[in-house]
């Protein structure tokens, strides 16, 4: 990644974080923390790294995307509506009847949401399937999977990591957003999984932390998780929950927060601020 | 619609899973699409033939259910039509949301294949033994439920669903079944068989239950009382217009399941029948029990799953419609 590239992916970072808190603040509540803590995940990806057609949603040789923490779906939405998915008003109907834009993903609803989600853990299963089936195709595709990390207590992660381990599936790239909490409380509180990326490497697969919020050290995961054909990569990225948004990543239980008028406007001056300031350096 | 019925009711020689087999492998050599996965199953599934066939579409995930259902909705999605198997409670219960949401509620194609229904389950015991997986299966939006008779039935289910999208569970005896249909018998998902004529009362079965109901049929004969018997091998969608022409006809309607009463077969004619044609009803099955351990044979006396047992609720039927 060039520096143009860099200043692009952390403009388009923002850009999904401005217009995620957008939405959800004309709801007035919603999951914001554990969407912009993938902002810069979602920037790398749908800035240049996935193959996509925004003109074709269901072109067979794209790359597939599984949030499988649906919750982050508002930030997915973001992303795809600046990519020209679909057009940026829509936006704003999120959760109200009737939408294409529901809390959690939908790949019935949204143009471009490759996989519905929303029950925590079934997302890992289905990108393995998802993986699988692209090598069945002989497609050389990449099948990119969300984890959030209170999910990987669900079992079923972990059933899916053996599978794709034994499986060899080098297409297959998942991240775990490490920001730290869950609905009730602190990971470490709970039920802890800090040391998560030995626990993928027993698993069979490459894993290692990352900043989460720097775009050339996850553009860099992708490219060595890429040059290994035969072992799929957990890439766990060290993240704030709400980050870039200082009236939310305040908060201690920050998983699902309602929005004030004031609070809207000082997250979009904060985030309009940074804005100016990467497109100025 | 053809209809040509077996001479006799025997134990047929070719077991069920292999016809299973047999004809998932010849469906598999013309599609590409077609995919097999097993939780460490193979042993009891018979599917090692197909998987020395085509060994890059055989899948084993081990022992975990869920994941394999929620691998197979992820093939789905690549363009794959899964069929998958274990026993009926791990195919079914265990795995119940990833069905419900990575299968039906993502509209994934997944051909979830349960086997040893309820007492055929035998020396594995309650742990094994599925007498709810009707009821969960039918509870969700969409899916198709078939409980297939006979080898004859099973390979005409089989294509048909292989052509279909959706969750489609097929409830599956391994073993071998009594024979009720003769090749040229055509069957079509949705629709019932109408496999005996009658008009006094009308026995109304479904899997193993449907060679004890034309047994029953047949005692009911020689006391002078002609019941009609239908097969309902398609519990989801239910045939509502043969169960209305028989509330319509007979007035009295006795339902047989290897299956707890509460949310199978039993309740799925009940809602059509309080709905069109109140009539007098019983019905034959588990009383709300867990399973246990016997043989089939056993078990079928300890459940009460037999054609005695359905001539007493036959006859009673009668005597209530006719009080």
């Amino acid at each position: 990644m060039n520096q143009q590239q860099k200043k692009e992916a952390e403009i388009f970072a923002t850009q999904i974080r401005i217009e995620t808190l957008k939405a959800l603040g004309h709801l007035g509540f919603g999951h914001l923390g554990g969407a912009l803590s993938i902002a810069d995940l979602l920037s790398v990806l749908y800035g240049g790294e996935m193959k996509l057609n925004p003109q074709d949603p269901a072109w067979k040789d794209r790359d597939y995307l599984v949030c499988s923490k649906g919750h982050a779906g508002p930030g997915v939405y973001a992303t795809l509506a600046l990519k020209g998915y679909f057009p940026m008003e829509e936006l704003l109907t999120i959760n109200q009847g009737g939408t294409h834009l529901p809390s959690h993903c939908d790949r019935n609803l949204t143009p471009g949401i490759d996989m519905t989600t929303g029950s925590l853990g079934q997302g890992s299963s289905l990108a393995v399937g998802m993986a699988l089936g692209q090598r069945l195709n002989h497609q050389d595709n990449y099948t990119y999977l969300i984890l959030g990390d209170g999910e990987i207590e669900e079992g079923q992660v972990w059933e899916a990591a053996s599978f794709a381990a034994q499986k060899k599936l080098g297409n297959l790239i998942a991240f775990v957003d490490w920001n730290k909490k869950q609905l009730d409380g602190y990971i470490k509180d709970i039920n802890d999984f800090s040391n998560m990326d030995e626990r993928f490497r027993a698993f069979g697969w490459d894993s290692f932390v990352i900043n989460g919020h720097d775009v050339e050290a996850i553009s860099d995961a992708i490219a060595h998780a890429k040059s290994n054909p035969d072992q799929p990569t957990c890439i766990i990225l060290d993240t704030i929950k709400a980050y870039g948004c200082s009236f939310a990543s305040e908060i201690e239980l920050n998983h699902h927060i309602t929005i004030s008028a004031e609070q809207l406007a000082s997250g979009l001056a904060e985030l309009e601020a940074h804005l100016a300031k990467v497109v100025a350096e | 619609m053809a209809l040509v019925l077996a001479a006799e009711n025997v134990k047929e020689t070719l077991e069920m899973r292999k016809a299973l087999c047999a004809t998932l492998t010849d469906l598999a050599s013309s599609r590409e699409d077609i995919v097999y996965l097993d939780a460490d199953l193979y042993g009891s599934s018979g599917m090692k033939p197909f998987a020395a066939a085509f060994p890059d579409r055989a899948f084993n995930v081990g022992i975990a259910e869920a994941n394999m259902i929620g691998v197979a909705c992820g093939l789905s999605a690549a363009g794959k039509t899964p069929f998958v198997h274990s026993f009926g409670p791990f195919a079914t219960r265990r795995c119940f949301d990833q069905i419900f949401l990575s299968g039906a509620y993502a509209k994934n194609t997944i051909n979830v294949i349960g086997s040893d229904p309820g007492i055929t389950a035998a020396y594995n015991g309650g742990t094994h033994m599925p007498f709810e997986d009707i009821a969960l299966m039918r509870s969700i939006p969409t899916a198709v439920v078939v409980e297939p008779t006979d080898t004859t039935m099973l390979k005409s289910v089989v294509r048909q669903l292989a052509d279909m999208r959706g969750v489609h569970y097929i409830r599956l005896k391994r073993k071998n079944a009594i024979t009720v249909y003769d090749e040229g018998t055509t069957f079509q998902i949705g629709k019932s068989l109408t496999i005996r004529e009658g008009n006094d009362v009308t026995l109304i079965a479904c899997g193993i239950m449907v060679a004890q109901a034309l047994e029953a049929a047949q005692l009911l004969h020689e006391q002078g009382i002609e019941a009609r018997v239908i097969d309902m091998f398609t519990i989801k969608p239910i045939d509502e217009q043969a169960i209305v022409e028989a509330a319509d006809d007979t007035g009295a309607l006795v339902t047989c399941e290897n299956h707890n009463v509460i949310g199978g077969l039993g309740s799925a004619v009940a809602e059509v029948v309080v709905k069109h044609t109140p009539v007098v009803m019983e019905m034959v099955g588990v009383e709300d029990e867990f399973g246990e351990v016997g043989t089939e044979d056993y078990l079928r006396q300890r459940f009460r799953l037999n054609a005695q047992h359905i001539v007493e609720k036959a006859l009673k039927a009668i005597a209530r419609r006719d009080a």
